[in-house]
């Protein structure tokens, strides 16, 4: 429904009631960002020596590798993540039993735990002391574990989302399941769930922060080390906050021209959390 | 197992933190988002873009940077919360991370809330907002006795995800000194490291008892309001 059935054309009295809240709400959104500003030049966070950092070249480069680590850990965790929601999301709309109902909790489990607990626990499984991985794979095993989990779900709604008719001519044709599955499923399944799996790569990315707690690489790290230093955790707060928050509308515009040139712009992005009790667990 | 059946109270007591901090920045998430949502469907263009605005920074700002703006900006800007601390309720007082943590969670989740009310309203058929307007209704009326009834069915789903995903968010206050679920279990394992796993599984025990606690209530609140 779009906005405009809501309420009639305004008329002459209506469009002054609404300059009248507009310039309302500019002046509070001033107020709001002026008093920002104030508190900010009262307090002194915004002399020249508390941004410096961020214009000298060798410190750049310290945020720039920290960017990387972490696309690196957002990448890693969502390849792994796909075969992970694959294994898994086929095997919950798998026909046998003894192969549904363990992925059901595997899934079940690891979308309600919350990540950092995940995080923690494998931190203590596999690197603490002398152990065998570094925190970054801590991270990327955690993340894998629940994006996966929430890409199983995408997976066996993008599967079922393809026409019925489809896997019936298949099936007429001759076919073997799993040659139904890999051939006919697959393919239309992956097109309808692009935007989705997009999405899931933000919340990987925003999730890999909290690697910062377990002491992995990646900008909320490099946000510590630099707030520790400088001691101006204001900038170096907001300056951080803006890459990630750039880097995300980046891979959302990706998702909805995805959107736009696989599904086509009427279809409804595939909402897996919106099925009620089965499927009540978010995917933020 | 001994680990935590030992310390039992402790283990209560941070699912109680866990649960406080849900409650409070549940209720605080869903009053700041059904405000942003009104502004976002509302007739007047800069309102809407203000709340967008305010949905793409929080959405897209992991939770982590907003607690740390909450808990190591804000001081330096001169808030620092400890007021709240002298205020005493019948024996009550709440902690200055308390009111960070709530702070931050509240702030982040409403930006989810907003956009769950909004897909709501959005998913109200077209014709039902035409007739109401036909029939004389005002904006405001059609709202309130056509548009959000139906839209609240709708919304259930998509704000129960949100909830959710907001009981397992709590989750990063262990990182500000919150003594809830997570950071308990990171103490449970530092002094029992051999008994990591079940001490793992009985956390997560607990968190997956909130999830279905909410996930249930609102199935049954689906079920309720389903129209025949």
């Amino acid at each position: 429904m779009s906005g405009n059935v809501l309420f009639d054309a305004p008329g002459p009295r209506t469009i002054a009631r609404h300059r009248v809240y507009t310039v309302l709400t500019l002046l509070a959104l001033a107020g709001i960002i002026g008093f920002f500003a104030w508190r900010l030049q009262v307090t002194g966070q915004l002399e020249y020596e508390k941004w410096e950092v961020f214009l000298t070249p060798s410190y750049v480069e310290v945020i720039l590798q920290g960017l990387l680590d972490t696309l690196q850990m957002a990448f890693g965790a969502i390849v792994l993540a796909i075969v992970f929601g694959l294994v898994f999301g086929i095997g919950k709309v798998s026909e046998h039993a003894w192969l549904r109902w363990p992925s059901w909790v595997v899934v079940e489990f690891f979308r309600a735990v919350p990540v950092l607990m995940l995080m923690i626990f494998s931190f203590y499984l596999f690197a603490i002391g002398n152990g065998p991985l570094s925190p970054m794979w801590c991270v990327i095993i955690a993340l894998t574990c629940y994006n996966g989990a929430v890409l199983a779900e995408v997976f066996r709604a993008g599967i079922n989302a393809v026409p019925r008719g489809q896997v019936e001519a298949a099936y007429a044709l001759g076919m073997r399941k799993t040659q139904v599955m890999v051939q006919i499923q697959l393919p239309q399944a992956v097109k309808i769930m692009l935007p989705a799996l997009i999405s899931q790569c933000i919340v990987a990315l925003k999730d890999t922060s909290l690697g910062a707690y377990i002491l992995a690489p990646g900008l909320t790290y490099v946000y510590d080390q630099i707030s520790q230093e400088f001691k101006n955790q204001v900038p170096a707060a907001l300056v951080i906050a803006s890459i990630y928050i750039v880097v995300n509308l980046l891979l959302t515009a990706l998702a909805t021209w995805a959107q736009k040139r696989y599904v086509g712009e009427k279809a409804a992005p595939l909402e897996v959390a919106a099925t009620g009790f089965d499927d009540g667990r978010g995917t933020l | 197992m001994e680990a935590v059946f030992s310390n039992f109270d402790e283990y209560l007591k941070a699912f109680g933190v866990t649960l406080g901090l849900f409650v409070v920045s549940g209720i605080g998430s869903l009053v700041l988002g059904l405000f942003l949502a009104s502004l976002r469907v509302g007739p007047v263009a800069i309102m809407r873009r203000a709340a967008a605005l305010y949905v793409i920074i929080f959405r897209n700002t992991p939770l982590l940077m907003i607690f740390i703006f909450m808990a190591a900006a804000m001081p330096k800007l001169g808030y620092n919360f400890k007021w709240v601390e002298d205020i005493e309720i019948a024996g009550w007082s709440v902690s200055a991370f308390f009111v960070r943590s709530t702070l931050a969670l509240t702030l982040y989740t409403s930006a989810f809330v907003c956009e769950a009310f909004r897909s709501g309203v959005n998913s109200v058929d077209l014709g039902q907002a035409e007739a109401a307007r036909a029939v004389g209704l005002t904006f405001a009326q059609s709202m309130r006795y056509v548009v959000l009834p139906q839209a609240l069915r709708a919304v259930v789903p998509p704000l129960t995800s949100v909830q959710v995903a907001l009981i397992k968010n709590t989750s990063v206050a262990a990182a500000f000194g919150m003594a809830e679920a997570t950071a308990t279990m990171r103490a449970f394992t530092n002094n029992n490291a051999d008994e990591r796993i079940q001490i793992f599984l009985l956390f997560a025990l607990g968190y997956i008892i909130l999830v279905e606690i909410v996930a249930l209530s609102s199935y049954v609140l689906e079920r309720k309001w389903k129209v025949a």
